[in-house]
């Protein structure tokens, strides 16, 4: 069951796309997959390394089920390659491909027991009858439905059948196992329970696992790297910390948690950006861009601070605002503000208990801050 | 308030025990008067048989009525095998031609059910097209196609396939033949409403677990198709059995099918008692059939 894998002990070690002699497991060029007109999946490459778990992350109907259905061979792509090992996979059946689909419906076989769903692909590979009903059984143990072996499928819950679904996909020990949406039918607490194992298992069985999901947070708990996807295209691949700290683009920014975004004009030092909506404000980064170029500053509402005196004179990076509304989130408190040009600044404030000290109440004038190193220049 | 409940229940009960009326009314009575009829003796009468049961004659007519019942007539159905060759022969061709409907039917749904919605439709609507026109009159255009020198014949000679014009008509052929034809809308339309509902991601996903095209037809297709073919199977068979027309003017006189038996003993033999019995014998023939498919329709909608 268990391949020798280099797994690194924690998430943050293991890192093979920063390496540049890494062979990838899963090398897709250039893909391309039209409907009709349009492109779903626009020239995309990506590069998926053994071990890894990587999470596409994008809004509805951006292509992320067509990409999962491309890799699996249930879709013939209009242009581009991919790789498996090197070896190209394009005029492979599905069939044949050492990779396995985790349907979003599960599409159990419903004539079928959950033994047979799960040795249904053992025995197509021709596997001896004792072999198959160990490694059935073996392998219900993983997904903890020990004795769920002689039910229907229609006699599970909803979370019994995702794992039911699970172990038919995993127990052909694929190269590559892809997972669309896979808890998207299951609530919010067994779906944190079940993220949890899924860790486990990926670590457990050595495999590479590709999850396509709408839930950031599950993205970002489970994935060693995001790939973040808008209509067939890759807008950015990095670890979810990369994602959130340095997004690449407003897009980015604005699809992966909130942000507050001040356009304005590049100074002379490469550290200011003059005649924003929050006046002239600073980063820490020196800019990458010419000075008097049109961009952005990004800043997360968790790091905006908010007081209720005024600050020192020449404070950098410092906003009055009014209090317009706040939303009560249990661990946290977003309000949303107003500053002087009627544009709108969220600033999210963890509850740590002392209620009393409630900083603000709507209508009342505050000053925002934030660090310069909070803040981050986008150029697109 | 309350009064207007009641008899909304009242209501409801009578109309769900409406069916059951129906039932009785026309088709439990009917059958026991058969039944009746099979256990009286043949008469020169009218109606053409003894005892005749009269509610006038109160309880002594009934006791009388009771001693005059024999079984000679099922006696009968035993001793002259011209009856069991003809349910032998009757069980044969329904068999054998819900074979070939099941053979020539089950393509035929499969395709309907994968063109795309739009053309299902009318697909579905061109298969029941023949039923517009009469039966008789469909069975009557055969005979015109299987004549000798029938439309059929010129093209099997133009085509060079045959070098004699065969006879068809009065062969077990014909009879095939009518009885695909007529039955094929009973075996497609349960086929391909299953057929219809059947998942692609099944196939998909057998697919992904290395099933190649063919296998996951006998895999996953076929085993979630079960109960469209318990369906057509059934639909054809229990009234194939029964089936008088199609043999009387397509089949040959050598052995009759049962319903033709029953046919001759009313009104050539005029043996009401007689051709009763055998009526009675084939509704207990076919009520095995009929119970092994409510069986499977439950399960089925226990399933759903
Ligand atoms: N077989 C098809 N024929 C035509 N268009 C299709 C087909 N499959 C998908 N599309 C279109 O391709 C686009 C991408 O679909 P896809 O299912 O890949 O989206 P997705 O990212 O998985 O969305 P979601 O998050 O809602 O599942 C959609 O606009 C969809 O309508
Ligand atoms: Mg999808």
């Amino acid at each position: 069951m268990l391949r020798s894998v280099p797994i690194a002990a924690s998430k943050q070690d293991f890192a093979p796309w920063t390496d540049p002699t890494a062979r990838p497991l899963l090398r897709i060029e250039a893909l391309t997959k039209r409907f009709g007109a349009t492109a779903v999946v626009d020239q995309l490459s990506l590069d998926i390394y053994e071990g890894e778990f990587f999470a596409l992350l994008g809004p509805s109907g951006c292509g992320k089920t067509t990409l999962l259905r491309l890799i699996a061979g249930f879709e013939r792509p209009n242009g581009g390659r991919i790789l498996l090992d090197d070896i190209d996979l394009t005029s492979v059946p599905p069939y044949r491909r050492p990779v396995n689909l985790m349907f979003q419906s599960y599409a159990l076989f419903p004539h079928l027991n959950v033994g047979g769903n799960i040795g249904f692909g053992l025995k197509q590979e021709g596997l001896a009858k004792r072999e198959i009903e160990r490694r059935v059984v073996d392998m219900l143990a993983l997904v903890k439905l020990e004795g769920y072996g002689a039910r229907k499928p229609h006699e599970l819950s909803g979370g019994q059948r995702q794992r039911v679904a699970l172990a038919r996909s995993l127990v052909k020990r694929p190269r590559v196992l892809l997972l669309d949406e896979p808890m998207a039918a299951l609530d919010k607490k067994l779906r944190g329970e079940t993220q949890f194992e899924l860790m486990e298992l990926q670590r457990k069985v050595g495999s590479t696992f590709v999850i396509v999901t709408h839930d950031q947070s599950e993205a970002m708990t489970l994935a060693h790297r995001i790939g973040v996807m808008d209509r067939g295209r890759l807008m950015q691949v990095a670890p979810p910390a990369e994602i959130y700290e340095r997004p690449n683009s407003r897009w980015v920014a604005d699809f992966v948690g909130d942000i507050n975004l001040f356009e304005g004009r590049l100074g002379d030092d490469g550290h200011s950006i003059e005649g924003t909506a929050a006046g002239r404000l600073r980063v820490a980064a020196k800019a990458a861009a010419a000075p008097g170029a049109m961009l952005w500053v990004a800043v997360r509402p968790e790091r905006v601070r908010i007081s209720r005196q005024p600050p020192l004179p020449g404070l950098d990076n410092c906003v009055a605002a009014t209090v317009i509304d706040i939303g009560y989130f249990g661990n946290s408190s977003v309000y949303k503000l107003r500053i002087r040009d009627g544009s709108l600044i969220k600033a999210a404030v963890a509850n740590l208990g002392s209620a009393s000290d409630g900083v603000s109440t709507v209508g009342e004038q505050v000053w925002l801050t934030w660090p310069a190193e909070a803040a981050r220049v986008l150029t697109r | 308030m309350m009064a207007a409940r009641q008899s909304g229940s009242i209501l409801q009960k009578l109309v769900l025990r409406l069916p059951f009326a129906w039932l009785i009314a026309f088709f439990l009575l009917p059958f026991l008067i058969v039944l009746k009829i099979s256990l009286s003796q043949t008469a020169i009468a009218q109606p053409p048989y003894i005892p005749v049961f009269d509610l006038a004659a109160g309880w002594h007519g009934a006791v009388t009525f009771i001693n005059g019942l024999s079984f000679d007539n099922y006696r009968l159905l035993g001793s002259d095998p011209i009856y069991v060759l003809s349910y032998v022969k009757s069980v044969e061709i329904a068999a054998f031609s819900t074979l070939l409907l099941l053979l020539a039917g089950y393509p035929i749904a499969y395709a309907i059910a994968r063109t795309p919605r739009r053309v299902q439709a009318v697909l579905v609507l061109l298969t029941v097209l023949p039923f517009w026109t009469s039966q008789l009159i469909r069975i009557y255009a055969w005979m015109n196609i299987l004549q000798r020198d029938g439309p059929l014949n010129d093209i099997l000679l133009a085509l060079g396939l045959v070098k004699e014009p065969p006879a068809w008509l009065a062969t077990d052929t014909a009879i095939f033949i009518g009885i695909v034809y007529s039955y094929l809308p009973f075996m497609v339309l349960p086929l391909y409403a299953t057929l219809e509902k059947l998942d692609e991601r099944l196939l998909e996903a057998a697919a992904d677990l290395g099933c190649p095209r063919w296998k996951t037809f006998w895999l996953v297709t076929l085993p979630l198709s079960s109960s469209g073919i318990i369906a057509g199977v059934l639909l054809c068979f229990i009234p194939i059995i029964g089936e008088f027309v199609i043999p009387d003017l397509l089949g040959g006189s050598q052995s009759p099918m049962i319903g033709q038996t029953i046919w001759l003993e009313f009104f050539g033999n005029k043996d009401w008692p007689a051709a009763s019995a055998v009526a009675v014998v084939l509704v207990f023939l076919l009520v095995t059939p009929i119970v092994i498919y409510q069986n499977q329709a439950m399960r089925v909608l226990a399933r759903d």
